[in-house]
C-alpha cells in the first residue's frame, strides 16, 4: 500500500515538472520577446525591468540553460514577479490560496455528500416520481453554465431576497473577530460554495444512481438476500460500499474541474482566491501570474487526487493487499 | 412426509422474452434428507423453479399460479418479512459463480457472521467462533487465516466452500445448489460434490441440486427431475431415470453424454513427416511494468513443451484451468509470441517469423474458438465472416462467395445463412459458422480451443460429430484443447496432459485414459463424475 | 436503422432534446437572413426591456444592440465551436486511444502517461493559459477546447479496444490474414462506435459550456458575438438589468440540455442490451 501511495507521489512530481516545462515553452511560443511576455503585454514595464528579467532568466543563453534556470527558480517556489502588482507571484498566490482552498474544499465536500445521498435516494425509488424529480434536477444542473447559476443566485438571494451577501469574503470594515468573523465568512461562503457545488453534485448524483442500480444486479447482492438480510442492510453494507468505488474514482478525476469552476465562481462573487486572481491577470495580461496560478492549481489538483487515492485504497482491499 | 411440496407452479416471463413461461405446471415433492437433482439444458427453467422456492426470482419474473408448501404454509403467500425469516435459516442457497457471489469488499468472516446477525442468533463472539467452526467443517485448510481474508485471495474451490459454510450456518432444512460446480475444475468439483454428500448425511438436510451434467446427477442424486423448455418431462428415482429413461428427451440427453469408455482406434499417428512439430516451447508472462514501485510478477505459463502432430491425427491437450493449454495453442498459431522454442509448421519454424512471412504460412493453421458469442463479429454478416480471409489472401470476391456457400453446406447450414448476422443464430449454429471460417483458408491443421465447452450437451455431441466427420473427409490434423477428458476421449487419437505449464504425460488416448503413467492424470480421471453409472450403462448395453 | 429510431423515440426526453436542438440549428442557419445587420450594431437606445417594442422582441443591451440578433448569431457560434472542437478532439483522442488499446505494452504505457498528464492538469486553467498565450481568435478557442477535451475520448476508446481486442473474433481476424489497420477499422472501431457516439454528443454540450465560460471571462474572439460574451458584458448591470444575463444563459441551458437528452436517447438506442432488464 505504501508502495502504491509512493508511486502516486512520484508520478505527481513528474507531472508538476512537466507542467513547468510546458509553461516554459509557452512563454517562448507566445508572440513577442519572452521578457516582455513575462512582464505583461501591456507594455507597462520599463526598459530596466526588462533588462533585469533578461539577465535573471539568461535570455541571451541557449534554450536548455534558460530551461534549467527557470526550473531551478520554480523548485525554490520562485514563480516570477508581477510587474503589475509589484509583488512576487508566489506571494500573491500564497495570500490568496486559503480563500480558494476554503471555497473548493467546501464545494467538494458538499457536492460529494449531497450528490451521493441524492443518488442513493433516486436509485431506491427507481421509476417513481421521486426518482424522476431528482434525476431531472441533476440533469438540469449538469447542463447549466456555472457562472450563470452564480449570477442568478446573486440576483435572487442577494438582490431580491436580501438573504445572503452576494460578493466578497467577509463584511469589509465590520471588524469582526473570532467566532463572529467565522460566522460572517460562513455567510459569505454559502452562495459561492453552493453554486460551485451544484454542478458537481449533479455529476455525483447521476453516477451514484447508475452505480447503485448496477451493483444491485450483481450476484453477491443475491447472496445477501439469500441470507435473509433486510433490504436496508443489503443496500447499506453490500450495495453502497461497492457502488461508491467508481464515484470516488470520478471525484478524483473531477478535482481539476472543481478548480476551473472556482475561477468562474470567484469571478462572479468577487471571492479573493487564486481563481479571481487569474481573472484579474487575464484582464491585465499579467502573464506570469496566469502561469503561476496554473501551476499552483495543478499542484492543488494533484493533492486532491492523492487524497481520493488514499480513500480508495482504504475502501478497496484488493489494492491495499496486492500492490 | 414431504418437507417441501410444489404443486402446479407456473412462472411467467416478462413480455418480450422468447416464451411466455419460465416454468409451467411444475409439481414435485422433496423428502427430508434427500438429494433431488433437477437436470436440463440452458433455458429449461430449472434455475427459475428453484429460485421461486427462495422467493428470489429476477425482476419481472413472477409465479402466476400453483403453490409451494413448506412447513405447512404456502411460501408464495408469505409476506416479505416472513420470507426473510425463512431465507438463510430454514432454506439456503449456493450459486454457480463463487467469485461474484461473495462481496469483494468484505472479509470472509464478516460475510459468514452476517447470517447469524440477519436472524438475530448468537452474540458477537459466538458468531466468530461459529464461523470458524463452519470453515473447518467445510474443509478450508487454514480457517484462522481464511476468516480474515477477502474473497479475491481464495481459489474458486475455496470460495465455493465458503458459500457452503454460509449456507449451512443456521442448519437449514433445505439447501438449494444452483450449478455449484459448473465453474470449477473437475478435481475441485469432485471434492465439492463429496462435501455436499457428507454434509447431507451428517445433518439429514434435503438438497435441491440443479445441474446440466448427467455425470454429476449419477454420482449424487437420490431422485431426478428432467426439465425441457419449462416443463417437467420425467421424474423418478435416480436408477429409474438414468438406466431406464421413459421420455425420448431424457434418452437423447443420456445418449449425448460424452463417454470415457468407447472406441479409440488411435493407430493413425507416427506415419511419415509430422505436419507440426513443437520443440521446447516456453511462454512467460510478466504483469506490472516494474516501474514506479510496481511489483513485477512473472508467470511461466508454458514450459518446455514439445510434441509432434502427424497428418490426419487428432491430439487432445487436456488440463485444468491454469495448466497453460490455451496459451500453448495460442503460441502455436502465434496469437501470442512464444518466449522460447520452435514451432515447425510443415518444416518451417514460425515461432519467431516476422509479419509478412508469418502471414503467408499461417493460413495453413487455423483455429476454432470457445465462445460462440464472442467469436463472431456481431456487426458482420456471415458472408463477410467467411469471405474476408480468402479475399485477404487474394481470392476474388466471387470465388470466395462461392466457396463460402459450399462451406456452409459442409458444416450443415443453409446457404441462406450468408446474408444474416450472427445474433440470428443459436449457439450451436454459430459454432458451425466458426468451423466454416476456420476451413475457408484450406488449412492443414485446425486448433480447436474448448470448442464445445460452451454448448449444451446435445449440441456438443452434434458439433463433435461434425468435427470428426470433417477431419476424416478433409484429412485434417487437429489439436483439440479441452478441460473435459470425456470430450477428449470421444475425438482424440493421442492425448497430452498438461499441469502448471508443463506437459506431464503424452500417449495414445486409450492408454492415457485407461492406464495413465502419472498420478495427476489418474486423479483427473478419478474425478470425472458418473463413472460408476457409465460402467453400469456399458454393462446393461 | 428503423429499430434504432424506434428505440430512440421510446425516450421522451430524447425527442424533446431533438426538437430543441433542431430549433437552435434552424435559428443558427437563418441568423444571417433574419438579422442581416451585424449584431454589434447599435439599433436603439440602451437597456430597452424585452417585449417593449415589436421589432426588438428581447430589447437592447447596455450599448443599444439588439439582444435577439445577438442570440441568433451566438447560436451559430456555439454550435460551430461545439461541433468542430468535438471533431478535433475525436481526431486526437480516437487514434491515441485505439493505438494504446490495440498495441498495448510500451505504446500503451507511453500514450496513457501522456493522456493522464492532460487529464490531471486542470483543463479550464489550461484553456485559459493557452488563450492568454496566443491571440484569442475563433480558431484558437476551438483548438484550446479540443486540447483540453480529448483525454476522455482516448480513455474510452482505449478501454473499448482493450476489451474488444481479447474477443475471439479479433483473434480470428488475425488468423484470417487481415492487417492491423484492417482489423482496427473493420472489426474494432465499428464495435466501439456506439459509446463513442454517445460521448461525442455529450462533448458537444461540454464544449458549448466551455466556450461560454471562456467568453464570459473575456477570452473569446473579440469580433464574434457569443452567448458567454453577452452574459459577461451584462455582468456589471446584473442588479438592474438581470434579464440581459438571464436570456443568453437560458439559451445555453436549453441547448446543452437538449444535447444531453439526445446523448441519453442515443445511449438507449445504441446499447439496447443495457436498457433491457437483466435475464
Amino acid at each position: 500500500m505504501t508502495r502504491f501511495i509512493l508511486g502516486r507521489l512520484v508520478k505527481s512530481v513528474f507531472i508538476l515538472l512537466a507542467i513547468l516545462i510546458l509553461n516554459f515553452f509557452l512563454i517562448h511560443a507566445a508572440p513577442g520577446d519572452p521578457a516582455a511576455v513575462m512582464a505583461g503585454e501591456a507594455g507597462a514595464a520599463d526598459e530596466k525591468f526588462l533588462a533585469d528579467l533578461r539577465a535573471q532568466f539568461g535570455l541571451d543563453q541557449p534554450l536548455y540553460v534558460q530551461l534549467w534556470i527557470y526550473l531551478k527558480g520554480a523548485v525554490q517556489l520562485d514563480l516570477g514577479f508581477s510587474f503589475r502588482q509589484q509583488m512576487p507571484v508566489a506571494d500573491l498566490i500564497w495570500n490568496r490560496l486559503p480563500a480558494t482552498l476554503l471555497l473548493t474544499g467546501a464545494a467538494f465536500v458538499l457536492s460529494l455528500v449531497l450528490g451521493v445521498i441524492a443518488g442513493v435516494a433516486a436509485s431506491a425509488r427507481q421509476g417513481t416520481w421521486g426518482d424522476t424529480v431528482i434525476s431531472t434536477l441533476a440533469l438540469l444542473f449538469y447542463a447549466t453554465p456555472l457562472f450563470w447559476v452564480a449570477l442568478m443566485a446573486v440576483v435572487v438571494f442577494s438582490v431580491w431576497l436580501g438573504w445572503l451577501p452576494g460578493f466578497g469574503f467577509e463584511t469589509i470594515g465590520a471588524g469582526y473577530t473570532g467566532f463572529a468573523r467565522a460566522l460572517d465568512i460562513g455567510r459569505h461562503l454559502i452562495l459561492p460554495a453552493t453554486t460551485l457545488g451544484l454542478f458537481f453534485m449533479a455529476i455525483y448524483t447521476r453516477m451514484t444512481r447508475a452505480s447503485m442500480l448496477e451493483v444491485s444486479r450483481l450476484d453477491f447482492v443475491k447472496t445477501a438476500r439469500a441470507k435473509g438480510l433486510r433490504h436496508g442492510v443489503i443496500q447499506r453494507r453490500h450495495v453502497l460500499r461497492n457502488a461508491l468505488l467508481p464515484v470516488i474514482t470520478l471525484a478524483g478525476l473531477q478535482a481539476g474541474q472543481v478548480f476551473g469552476g472556482a475561477v468562474l465562481t470567484e469571478t462572479v462573487f468577487a471571492w479573493p482566491g487564486i481563481g479571481r486572481l487569474m481573472f484579474e491577470a487575464i484582464n491585465q495580461r499579467d502573464y506570469n501570474v496566469i502561469l503561476g496560478v496554473f501551476f499552483v492549481s495543478a499542484a492543488m489538483v494533484l493533492l486532491f487526487n492523492l487524497i481520493t487515492d488514499v480513500i480508495y485504497v482504504f475502501v478497496d482491499p484488493r489494492i491495499r493487499l496486492t500492490e | 412426509m414431504s418437507l417441501l411440496s410444489i404443486r402446479d407452479l407456473t412462472i411467467a416471463l416478462p413480455e418480450g422474452a422468447d416464451r411466455d413461461h419460465a416454468a409451467r405446471d411444475i409439481s414435485f415433492d422433496l423428502a427430508p434428507g434427500e438429494i433431488l437433482c433437477i437436470v436440463g439444458e440452458s433455458g429449461s427453467g430449472k434455475s427459475m423453479s428453484a429460485n421461486a422456492v427462495m422467493g428470489l426470482l429476477p425482476e419481472g419474473v413472477t409465479p402466476v399460479s400453483g403453490r409451494i408448501d413448506f412447513d405447512g404454509r404456502d411460501i408464495l403467500g408469505l409476506s416479505e418479512k416472513e420470507m426473510l425469516a425463512l431465507r438463510g435459516s430454514r432454506i439456503s442457497m449456493i450459486f454457480q459463480e463463487p467469485l461474484s457471489a461473495l462481496n469483494p469488499l468484505m472479509r470472509i468472516g464478516a460475510q459468514i457472521e452476517e447470517v447469524f446477525e440477519a436472524h438475530g442468533a448468537l452474540s458477537g463472539a459466538e458468531r466468530h467462533e461459529q464461523a470458524l467452526r463452519l470453515l473447518t467443517e467445510v474443509g478450508i485448510p487454514d480457517p484462522q487465516v481464511t476468516i480474515r481474508a477477502y474473497p479475491f485471495q481464495l481459489s474458486g474451490g475455496q470460495r465455493q466452500r465458503v458459500m457452503i459454510a454460509m449456507a449451512l450456518a443456521l442448519e437449514p432444512d433445505i439447501l438449494i445448489a444452483d450449478e455449484p460446480t459448473t465453474a470449477l475444475d473437475v478435481t475441485t468439483q469432485a471434492q465439492i460434490l463429496e462435501l455436499i454428500e457428507n454434509l447431507r448425511r451428517k445433518r439429514n438436510m434435503a438438497v435441491i441440486f440443479i445441474t446440466h451434467d448427467f455425470g454429476v446427477v449419477a454420482d449424487i442424486a437420490d431422485r431426478v427431475i428432467v426439465m425441457q423448455t419449462g416443463e417437467i418431462v420425467e421424474t423418478g428415482s435416480a436408477d429409474e431415470v438414468l438406466l431406464h429413461p421413459q421420455h425420448p428427451y431424457t434418452n437423447a440427453l443420456i445418449e449425448a453424454i460424452p463417454r470415457l469408455t468407447g472406441d479409440h482406434s488411435g493407430g493413425r499417428g507416427d506415419t511419415g513427416e509430422p505436419v507440426l512439430s513443437v520443440e521446447g516451447l516456453c511462454k512467460t508472462f510478466s504483469t506490472g511494468s516494474g516501474k514506479f514501485f510496481g511489483k513485477r510478477r512473472v508467470v511461466d505459463a508454458v514450459q518446455d513443451a514439445s510434441f509432434h502432430l502427424y497428418k490426419g491425427e487428432t491430439i487432445g491437450i487436456v488440463g485444468e484451468s491454469g495448466s497453460g493449454k490455451s496459451t500453448l495453442g495460442r503460441c502455436i498459431v502465434r496469437l501470442l509470441a512464444p518466449s522460447k522454442g520452435r514451432v515447425l509448421l510443415e518444416g518451417e519454424d514460425i515461432a519467431h517469423m516476422p509479419g509478412a512471412e508469418l502471414r503467408e504460412r499461417r493460413r495453413r493453421i487455423q483455429m476454432i474458438f470457445q465462445d460462440p458469442f464472442s467469436s463472431l463479429n456481431p456487426r458482420s454478416r456471415v458472408s463477410r465472416i467467411l469471405t474476408e480471409g480468402p479475399i485477404a489472401y487474394g481470392a476474388t470476391p466471387g470465388d470466395a462467395r462461392k466457396r463460402a456457400g459450399e462451406l456452409l453446406e459442409l458444416v450443415g447450414l443453409d446457404a441462406s445463412a450468408m446474408s444474416r448476422f450472427p445474433h440470428e443464430f443459436s449457439g450451436g449454429q454459430r459454432q458451425r459458422i466458426g468451423i466454416a471460417r476456420a476451413l475457408a483458408l484450406d488449412p492443414a491443421i485446425v486448433i480447436a480451443d474448448e470448442a464445445v465447452s460452451a454448448l449444451d450437451v446435445s449440441i456438443q455431441a452434434q458439433v463433435l460429430d461434425l468435427l470428426a466427420d470433417l477431419k476424416a473427409r478433409l484429412n485434417l490434423s487437429m489439436l483439440f484443447i479441452t478441460h473435459d477428458l470425456r470430450v477428449a476421449a470421444r475425438i482424440c487419437d493421442r492425448i497430452i496432459v498438461m499441469q502448471k505449464g508443463r506437459i506431464i504425460e503424452t500417449g495414445p488416448a486409450d492408454k492415457v485414459l485407461r492406464d495413465p503413467d502419472t498420478d495427476y492424470t489418474r486423479s483427473l480421471l478419478d474425478a470425472i463424475p458418473g463413472q460408476d453409472y457409465e460402467r453400469a450403462l456399458a454393462g446393461a448395453g | 436503422m428503423r429499430d434504432f429510431w424506434k428505440r430512440y423515440c421510446r425516450n421522451r426526453g430524447a425527442l424533446i432534446g431533438l426538437l430543441i436542438l433542431t430549433l437552435v440549428i434552424l435559428i443558427a442557419i437563418l441568423a444571417p437572413l433574419l438579422f442581416p445587420q451585424s449584431p454589434w450594431k447599435m439599433v436603439q437606445r440602451p437597456f430597452l426591456p424585452p417585449f417593449s417594442q415589436g421589432d426588438l422582441l428581447l430589447g437592447t443591451d447596455a450599448v443599444g444592440r439588439d439582444v435577439m440578433a445577438g442570440l441568433a448569431h451566438g447560436a451559430y457560434v456555439s454550435l460551430l465551436v461545439g461541433l468542430v472542437s468535438t471533431i478535433v478532439a475525436l481526431a486526437i483522442g480516437v487514434p491515441i486511444g485505439a493505438s494504446a488499446g490495440y498495441f498495448a505494452g510500451r505504446v500503451d504505457d507511453a500514450l496513457m502517461r501522456f493522456t493522464e498528464f492532460f487529464q490531471t492538469i486542470p483543463s479550464f486553467a489550461l484553456a485559459i493559459v493557452l488563450l492568454a498565450t496566443f491571440q484569442p481568435s475563433l480558431t484558437f478557442v476551438i483548438i484550446a477546447i479540443a486540447i483540453v477535451s480529448w483525454p476522455p475520448v482516448a480513455r474510452l476508446v482505449r478501454g473499448e479496444v482493450l476489451s474488444l481486442r481479447t474477443r475471439e473474433f479479433i483473434e480470428a481476424a488475425t488468423l484470417s490474414g487481415l492487417g492491423n489497420l484492417q482489423i482496427i477499422t473493420r472489426h474494432i472501431l465499428p464495435n466501439a462506435l456506439p459509446p463513442i457516439i454517445v460521448l461525442a454528443s455529450l462533448m458537444v454540450a461540454q464544449a458549448i459550456l466551455l466556450e461560454s465560460s471562456l467568453s464570459f471571462l473575456g477570452l473569446g474572439d473579440p469580433n464574434i458575438m457569443s452567448w458567454g460574451y453577452m452574459i459577461g458584458a451584462a455582468r456589471t448591470v446584473i442588479r438592474e438589468q438581470w434579464w440581459l444575463s438571464f436570456i443568453p444563459g437560458m439559451a445555453i441551458l436549453l441547448t446543452v440540455l437538449a444535447l444531453n437528452l439526445i446523448g441519453e436517447g442515443l445511449n438507449d438506442a445504441l446499447n439496447p442490451r443495457l436498457t433491457r432488464k437483466s435475464k
